[in-house]
């Protein structure tokens, strides 16, 4: 089903944020809502953006090339991002990083056998005093998750398992 | 020291400005309302530049002198730049949660003074929870009257659109940033013209950081003298510094510029973690040169000229403290891995150039580099500076060379013994002296 089937009121909200004649704008929005059901961006989906944003499909993927809250593959369900940057690493987000990947039994960028996590590092989220700390991203979004300990990871990912 | 100008949610009584009533019971859009209803945009840009208030996204640009620049064609647009990707910086996301109104009202102000009845908020595509709370912030704004078409019951019509990112930290240069909201990649586009002239469509448009428009209501209620009587001559006001790393107590301090690093640190913030030494600071996130933590420097006034004499760059004042600990050739190398991953690609130097200095760096952690490598590192530095579009070549390189200076003997530890070098690296250090 395509996006205007599925969302036809959110895609008009999202086209009316900008002018007329400057479609191109509203990719970026409309790429979040591509990624909704599945949280990546199906081929079929990259055509129905073009057509919405009057620009070629290569140029809508190109910008799911570019910007790192974008996929073209499928990975977990939910996506832990740890910040691994320097402020979050001069308060042990290396070690926490390490020991959430030992407690899931995955390497870093890795999904879980049941297809419901992937673990990966990432640079700086804007949280660097409340570090260790990670973002969940799914379908639906993103939520921080900020002063974390490994017994915290355990039980929102045994949560995220269940759902 | 502490002063509240934008973070007053830390205010007793104030901790609820979050909701409309409560900001607006708090004064909050008296100063929209004042300049709306009274002022002309000639008078509100007088008035921002007679305050002095200087951007706080980095640059440090005076605020007025940038609205002054817009040339005299219409539409004109006005557009936040809530990027905040520095490595280090946590600052607006603080003011949106707690202080949201406050942040708006000064973006609606701009746009007045810019004659702009579009103004979009670019945030950050992190900041997704955030941007849902201001998308219905802004929709109670309209229902009160304050947004939409004729404002207040006078000529002026204005719309406000949150527009989220997707984690690409150089949509916080501004040219790259009207890249993304046009939906193209986010790089960086060859100035002139700047943004005041050609911006957002091709069209005239005001860029100014969260915090910096935060300022902007208490200016217009209490007037350009009393923003003056906060802070020095040349960097007026209140500052959110944001502290992290080895620091006791992490956080943002909004302190008027001019109190010193030892106070900041030290007086403010419970000094450093486990009461060890400190070692060095990177005082504006992953961007600017390393500083050895010397008492000189302690002593050093915080502002956009005391930190800029000391070779380094305030910035947005995101300071990154490491401890007698910390070996500043890791630093260097994450700061690096942070460029690599950032850099857009446009510019050969930066994107080859921080490719070429992870792979150096990532052999000094490893061990067993020889002394020619560390050459060749500096050599590759020299390959980039000056040399890009934007600044994040620059800033790519800023570790790297300051810690190399400072604190050659972190990297020197990860030498190979002498036995280990090869009978050449003289020559190849000679390649290495800087071409000019």
């Amino acid at each position: 089903m395509s996006l205007l089937q599925k969302y036809p009121d959110e895609v008009a909200a999202i086209l009316a944020r900008y002018p007329a004649d400057n479609k191109r704008s509203a990719v970026m929005p409309l790429l979040y809502l591509a990624q909704r059901a599945e949280n990546y961006v199906p081929a079929a989906a990259i055509d129905e953006v073009a057509v919405l944003c009057e620009i070629a499909p290569t140029q809508v993927a190109s910008i799911v090339g570019f910007y790192t809250l974008y996929y073209d593959k499928q990975a977990g369900r939910h996506r832990i991002q740890i910040c691994t940057d320097l402020p979050c690493a001069l308060r042990g987000a290396d070690e926490f990083a390490a020991a959430v990947c030992a407690h899931l039994g995955v390497e870093m960028g890795g999904t879980t056998a049941d297809g419901k996590v992937t673990v990966e590092g990432v640079m700086c989220l804007a949280a660097c005093d409340r570090a260790p700390m990670f973002q969940v991203q799914n379908g639906a979004g993103l939520t921080f998750h900020e002063n974390q300990t490994l017994e915290s990871v355990k039980a929102l990912v045994a949560k995220l398992q269940t759902e | 020291m502490i002063e509240h100008v934008v973070l007053r949610h830390r205010l007793p009584g104030l901790e609820n400005i979050n909701q409309l009533a409560a900001y607006q019971a708090s004064g909050g859009f008296d100063a929209y309302r004042t300049v709306v209803t009274s002022m002309t945009p000639q008078a509100v840009i007088d008035l921002i530049k007679a305050s002095g208030l200087r951007g706080r996204g980095g640059a440090g640009f005076p605020t007025g002198v940038k609205w002054s620049f817009l040339s005299n064609r219409f539409p004109r647009y006005v557009v936040a730049n809530s990027d905040e990707s520095e490595p280090g910086t946590f600052k607006d996301r603080e003011i949106m949660e707690r202080n949201p109104f406050q942040f708006l009202e000064g973006l609606m102000i701009a746009s007045y003074a810019a004659q702009a009845s579009t103004a979009y908020n670019y945030l950050r595509g992190e900041f997704w929870e955030l941007a849902a709370r201001l998308d219905a912030q802004i929709a109670e704004l309209h229902a009160a009257g304050l947004l939409g078409k004729n404002v207040l019951g006078t000529q002026y019509s204005l719309a406000v659109h949150n527009h989220l990112g997707a984690g690409a930290y150089i949509c916080g240069e501004e040219s790259a940033l009207l890249e993304s909201i046009e939906g193209k990649l986010g790089q960086p586009r060859l100035k002139p013209p700047f943004p005041a002239d050609r911006g957002l469509y091709g069209q005239p448009t005001v860029v100014n950081n969260t915090e910096t428009l935060a300022n902007i209501p208490p200016i217009v209620a209490r007037g350009a003298q009393w923003y003056r009587t906060l802070g020095t001559e040349s960097s007026p006001g209140t500052k959110v510094m944001c502290l992290s790393g080895h620091v006791a107590n992490a956080g943002n301090y909004e302190v008027p510029f001019g109190i010193t690093f030892r106070e900041l640190i030290y007086g403010l913030a419970g000094g450093i973690r486990g009461g060890r030494a400190l070692k060095a600071i990177l005082p504006s996130g992953a961007s600017a040169p390393i500083l050895a933590a010397t008492d000189k420097v302690l002593d050093t006034r915080l502002t956009y000229e005391d930190v800029a004499a000391l070779g380094s760059q305030l910035g947005s004042a995101s300071i990154i403290l490491m401890d007698e600990t910390v070996d500043m050739s890791w630093v260097a190398m994450k700061t690096t891995h942070f460029f690599k991953h950032e850099s857009c690609g446009k510019c050969t130097p930066c994107r080859e150039g921080t490719y070429w200095m992870t792979h150096i760096l990532d052999r000094v952690q490893a061990g067993g580099v020889q002394a020619a490598d560390l050459a060749l590192l500096s050599d590759v530095t020299q390959q980039i500076g000056g040399k890009c579009l934007c600044p994040l070549g620059d800033f790519a390189t800023s570790a790297v060379v300051s810690s190399l200076k400072l604190f050659p003997a972190d990297y020197e530890q990860h030498v190979a013994v002498a036995a280990a070098v090869p009978a050449k690296p003289a020559a190849r250090a000679k390649v290495a002296q800087p071409v000019s």
